[in-house]
């Protein structure tokens, strides 16, 4: 519960200014927190005589310090590492020196191959490994299964995943299973000087508000991790630890889940949440056929298209491409949007960005608002020519 | 089928002003509407109710409001709601959320499918979803994109994730979390509106679903907000102008600058 302490409160009112849920109101110089009150906090964070404060029931746990190390999922694919993998080991690296702990890679794939060497290489000290055909195709409901019997018996202080489809499906499920928190999609994690807890930060309300989250008294500590936010690990060439083989159970693969079929479809080939550079469109581009253009310029800089949610919803481009609330969140290195006059549900799928390029028309469109650069003029003037000089 | 949705209730844009000068975050109007995932999760629901028969009871933790939210969705011809509804679910994380609805399930009859938005815009999130499919103990599937009902008992169900279409067989009863590619949601019909304003919405607390106090809201959570910031600031940008040859020749400088290989790599 949100607590006042009386004879601390000065009435200022900042309270009731910065709550974005209109729960309290100012009665005779003293807040009134109401039904609306969602316990966000922002309110004990804004008073300024520390007369707000939130009681927690803390639950009495195991003993916490039988957790120790740092543990990475090593998602994997075709006998190929997920991108992400080397930012995770880079950021448990750094938060293994501060607790003086070990980073573990969990491996689960059909052969491991050079995949255990490039984990070794990258910062991993020990790597948990089951190799069976059986993993290929198989449900994140199994993986969660996998990791959380071997969470259960080896006790990770840290387990953090990319915040990949499979990362997003298969970590809710194992926090549960292993009955501890989890923080979805976090661009940085630390730990607490005074506490030496994870400092799990993230963006929340489509990236307006960053909110950082704690997870006190249950382990393994959990996180998500969005992918091209953190640095990679340095590759240290001939560097080795140790391997340990899971042994199969094959209840973990009686998931209710079969695997039908595949295909690679748009997806693939949209690629918009994986590169460096995305190119995207909005009805500004004012035709399908001028999306082309997009491509080649896509394919000449090395990077992706994008669309906004209007291109998508008139049929000009498929929905795999769509940047925005609905559709993907993408972050960049560059964002060039062409033809986008930028509503909120379009920026908060890009506003992470590094630099925005924004090409429009209309000098009053809200993209101007947030782009580094703004090119007021026609699209089909600015791109043709833009191809020509990179050609 | 007993066809279970769960939605959220959200406030009506996720635009948070900030204060320039504290640089804290701005009240804003408590405008309200339902999570815009959920409407083609409610699509999923509906549609699949309307090829194999059975209904479609929508669910929703929040605060008495949250009424709105499911009267909003019994108007595009959901057949009945439940509010889960006591002070003691504020501050609830993913998890106490999740124990909460699955605590609410299991008072339910049998149910044959829990079908969820994949995130709501508030949280982004996406975790309750599957967090509720372990506490039931039920298989999950996230980012559906299709869902075939078959004789067998049997769902086929399409998702789409960041490398293409995958084409699953999943038992009854399971949690799908649907995407947009599921298909535009429907509009409300005159009768489901009319109906929407009289139909009872049952409520349950903390203690009709069996749990404790300590069980829900934030004593029931397991992570804790240390602390709400506004996200660094962008700078400033700049606009170019003048004859379009110019305008492309900064960009191509500028580009280079931000280390974007501008010379044709094929």
């Amino acid at each position: 519960m949100l607590k006042l302490i009386e004879e601390l409160c000065t009435g200022c009112g900042m309270c009731e200014d910065i709550c974005s849920f209109g729960a309290i109101t100012m009665d005779d110089g003293l807040p009134v927190i109401g039904d609306e009150c969602t316990l966000c906090g922002a309110c004990v964070d804004e008073c300024p005589v520390s007369a707000l404060e939130i009681e927690k029931l803390r639950h009495e746990k195991e003993d916490l310090s039988q957790f120790k190390g740092v543990w990475v999922f090593a998602e994997n694919r075709r006998g190929i590492l997920s991108p992400v993998v080397n930012e995770l080991l880079n950021s448990a690296r750094g938060l293994a020196k501060d607790t003086g702990a070990r980073v573990s890679a969990v491996l689960l794939c059909e052969k491991a191959e050079k995949m255990v060497e490039e984990l070794w290489e990258h910062g991993a000290d020990d790597i948990y490994l089951l190799e069976d055909k059986e993993l290929v195709n198989c449900s994140d409901v199994t993986i969660a299964r996998i990791i959380s019997d071997l969470a259960k018996d080896k006790k990770p202080e840290i387990f953090i995943a990319g915040a990949s489809s499979m990362g997003r499906s298969m970590m809710p499920r194992l926090a549960a299973r292993l009955k501890t928190g989890l923080t979805a999609d976090c661009t940085s994690l630390s730990i607490g000087v005074d506490d030496n807890h994870l400092y799990q930060t993230r963006p929340a309300f489509g990236g307006n508000i960053m909110a950082t989250i704690i997870c006190p008294d249950s382990r393994p500590q959990m996180a998500t991790v969005r992918p091209r936010v953190m640095q990679k690990a340095k590759r240290v060439a001939g560097r080795k630890g140790e391997l340990h083989t899971i042994e199969k159970k094959s209840i973990w693969f009686n998931s209710g889940i079969n695997f039908v079929s595949f295909l690679e479809s748009e997806m693939e080939k949209a690629r918009v949440g994986e590169v460096d550079i995305v190119i995207s469109g909005g009805r500004g581009m004012g035709s399908p056929d001028n999306f082309e253009l997009l491509y080649e310029l896509a394919d000449l800089l090395g990077g992706a298209v994008g669309a906004s949610r209007g291109a998508v919803d008139d049929g000009w481009i498929t929905y795999p491409h769509q940047v925005g609330q609905t559709g993907c969140t993408v972050a960049p290195k560059v964002y060039i949007a062409c033809g986008i006059s930028g509503a909120v549900q379009h920026l908060v799928g890009m506003q992470g960005s590094e630099t925005i390029i924004a090409i429009n028309c209309d000098e009053h469109a809200p993209i101007f608002n947030i782009a580094d650069i703004g090119i007021v003029g026609n699209c089909m003037e600015i791109i043709p020519l833009l191809i020509n000089q990179l050609k | 089928m007993n066809i279970v949705l769960c939605i959220k209730q959200v406030p009506a844009t996720t635009k948070v002003d900030l204060d320039p000068e504290k640089g804290t975050l701005k009240r804003q109007g408590v405008e309200t509407a339902v999570n815009p995932h959920d409407l083609y999760a409610m699509e999923a629901a509906l549609s699949l109710r309307d090829k194999v028969g059975g209904k479609v009871t929508v669910i929703t933790m929040g605060p008495p409001q949250a009424e709105d939210a499911l009267r909003e969705i019994l108007a595009y011809g959901a057949d009945d709601a439940i509010l889960v509804t006591d002070r003691a679910f504020a501050g609830a994380d993913t998890w106490a959320t999740a124990v909460t609805l699955a605590a609410t399930i299991k008072k339910l009859p049998s149910v044959d499918i829990i079908i969820c938005g994949k995130q709501a815009i508030d949280g982004d999130t996406a975790q309750v979803g599957p967090e509720l499919a372990e506490l039931l103990n039920i298989p999950h599937v996230c980012y559906v994109s299709k869902i075939i009902f078959d004789t067998n008992k049997r769902f086929c169900i399409e998702r789409l994730t960041e490398f293409g279409h995958e084409t699953v067989d999943v038992i009854s009863p399971c949690l799908i979390t649907v995407s947009k590619e599921i298909g535009e949601y429907r509009v409300q019909s005159l009768r489901s509106k009319l109906g929407s304003k009289t139909i009872d919405i049952p409520q349950m607390n903390c203690s009709d679903i069996g749990l404790d106090a300590t069980q829900v809201g934030l004593d029931g959570s397991f992570t804790q907000v240390k602390k709400v910031f506004p996200p660094p600031k962008r700078d400033t940008g700049r606009m170019l102008s003048g004859r379009p040859e110019d305008i492309v020749d900064e960009l191509l400088k500028e580009l280079k600058i931000m280390g974007v290989s501008t010379s044709c790599s094929n």
